[in-house]
């Protein structure tokens, strides 16, 4: 690895309509080194990885990808330096109008530099990755919601990506998908994928991560280990683990706010 | 007050336009380089083409005989019932075909690009595609413009012919002879209206790509935004539409 390996947020703020979102926030993704980001709904977790695959762009501060900076790219830059980065996103995002096989593929087909059936082999190996070679030819509609994840997790591996982001990979999923979910991320980083979650799922958090980080009013409040987080005593991250009564109110009242 | 309120919204009518522009330019700009994606170009022509001849044609149909019927109860009184099929002609193809059917399809296939780039975005495949790569505004916008330049045109000729067609059954009913009809249609024509029957739906799918691409691209808010986003583009497209209309026949009246 290079000194410039890994993604690193320094000092990145970010608002929309009038809220601020995050403020001064730092992140360092470090090849090998999983990482997860917690915090209550809304803080603006997904944001971050937006903010990492220049889909938004920040205020301020600046995030670079294994030593690029990507602030002030175009589109067109920006595209090579998400090369090396896929995700799953909160619902799947499969594309409505194209087959599984076509979806998983669909990074390949776009770059057109491998012929069909070399295409057609790797969508196959993917899909079988994540077992489910049987659905190559269905629609995402007629998948269930774990089967879309599993099929966006193949789409994320078919271009050999450095890093991997998990937007809420468990969310809506039952016991056993959950279970899947977290098998399937483990079998990625013993491939050496470099794995980013946002969360506020701890037993997944805590299955798959090696560091966390948590998110309070637009601000990094933690960046540890387990058990540093387990014991922390700072208030919001107690808060998260052991929510009362008190938290209910703050929860109501920033309810009330935005 | 209300003057503060229309700088306002003076202003963000024309930052709205910019915007639009901005993204026809970016969308023109595309339709000759790689890839051409004609997969997603055939599937848009057969959405908006095919899909659209049966309202169009029914448009065509009932526009050309009322038409007829009206010239008909004009023109009796001055025995100039020959002249009828002229007036539908003339009527349909420089005005009422293009219009009408662009309105047809800004209602039935501009609502449908909003809702279905509005719920790419809101459900992420927009942000999906992005990152794996694709260059949205080739893919989504210039095959969208592209089957919209190609099928306007051909929507509007359907249109014209559907309701001279439909104008020879009224005046057959009231016994006009069909030669008249027939030899009536170029009598108020030359050659230079068929090129402003052309432009004009060029132009008017022009409109109403651009505006159903940008306004379904811009959706936030879940479905009620896509709601609300179709809403405005069926609206600002049948307005631009219309508002349009007069200026292109203005323009070409004056290079007459």
């Amino acid at each position: 690895m290079t000194e410039t390996s890994g993604i690193v947020m320094n000092s990145v703020s970010y608002s929309i309509g009038g809220r601020t979102i995050l403020r001064n926030f730092d992140l360092q993704l470090m090849p090998g080194v999983n990482r997860t980001i917690l915090g209550v709904s809304g803080v603006g977790k997904t944001t971050i990885l937006k903010l990492i695959l220049g889909l938004i762009r920040p205020d301020s501060g600046t995030i670079s990808i294994d030593g690029t900076a990507i602030s002030s790219l175009s589109e067109s830059q920006l595209t090579l330096a998400r090369k090396h980065i896929a995700i799953v996103f909160q619902g799947g995002a499969l594309f409505d109008s194209m087959t599984v096989g076509e979806n998983v593929g669909y990074r390949l087909i776009e770059e057109g530099l491998l012929p069909a059936d070399k295409i057609e082999a790797i969508v196959k190996e993917k899909l079988g990755f994540v077992g489910l070679e049987k659905t190559i030819d269905l629609y995402p509609a007629e998948l269930s919601g774990g089967m879309k994840k599993r099929v966006a997790i193949a789409r994320a591996l078919a271009a050999d990506p450095r890093y991997i982001f998990f937007d809420e990979p468990t969310t809506g999923l039952d016991p056993i998908g959950v279970y899947n979910i977290q098998q399937l991320m483990l079998r990625l980083q013993e491939q050496g994928k470099t794995t980013l979650m946002v969360t506020h799922d701890m037993p997944t958090a805590f299955a798959v991560s090696d560091r966390f980080s948590f998110i309070h009013n637009a601000e990094l409040v933690f960046d540890g280990v387990k058990d540093a987080l387990e014991s922390s005593e700072i208030p919001a991250v107690r808060e998260f683990f052991a929510p009362g009564r008190s938290s209910l109110f703050t929860y109501i009242e920033e309810q009330v706010e935005v | 007050m209300p003057a503060r309120y229309i700088e306002k919204q003076t202003l963000l009518f024309f930052s709205e336009l910019q915007i639009i522009a901005a993204l026809a330019l970016k969308a023109i700009a595309r339709i000759f380089s790689k890839p051409f994606y004609y997969r997603e170009f055939v599937t848009q022509l057969d959405k908006i083409g095919v899909g659209s001849l049966f309202i169009c044609s029914l448009t065509g149909l009932f526009t050309g005989m009322v038409m007829a019927l009206q010239a008909i109860i004009q023109l009796k009184p001055f025995a100039s019932t020959s002249y009828v099929g002229g007036m539908v002609a003339v009527t349909m193809i420089k005005e009422l075909g293009p219009v009408l059917s662009s309105l047809m399809v800004a209602g039935r296939v501009g609502s449908a690009i909003t809702a279905e780039l509005g719920t790419m975005v809101v459900t992420e495949q927009v942000d999906a595609m992005r990152v794996e790569g694709t260059d949205i505004v080739k893919r989504l916008v210039t095959s969208r413009l592209k089957a919209m330049l190609i099928a306007m045109p051909l929507l509007a000729v359907v249109t014209d012919t559907v309701a001279i067609l439909g104008g020879y059954i009224i005046a057959s009913g009231y016994s006009i002879s069909p030669l008249m009809y027939w030899k009536s249609l170029p009598q108020f024509m030359k050659l230079q209206d068929l090129g402003e029957a052309l432009a004009k739906p060029v132009f008017f799918g022009f409109l109403i790509a651009m505006i159903s691409c940008h306004v379904g691209l811009r959706v936030s808010g879940g479905a009620e935004g896509v709601g609300v986003a179709v809403k405005r583009t069926v609206v600002f497209a049948s307005i631009f539409i219309l508002v349009s209309d007069f200026f292109i026949t203005k323009l070409f009246i004056a290079f007459r």
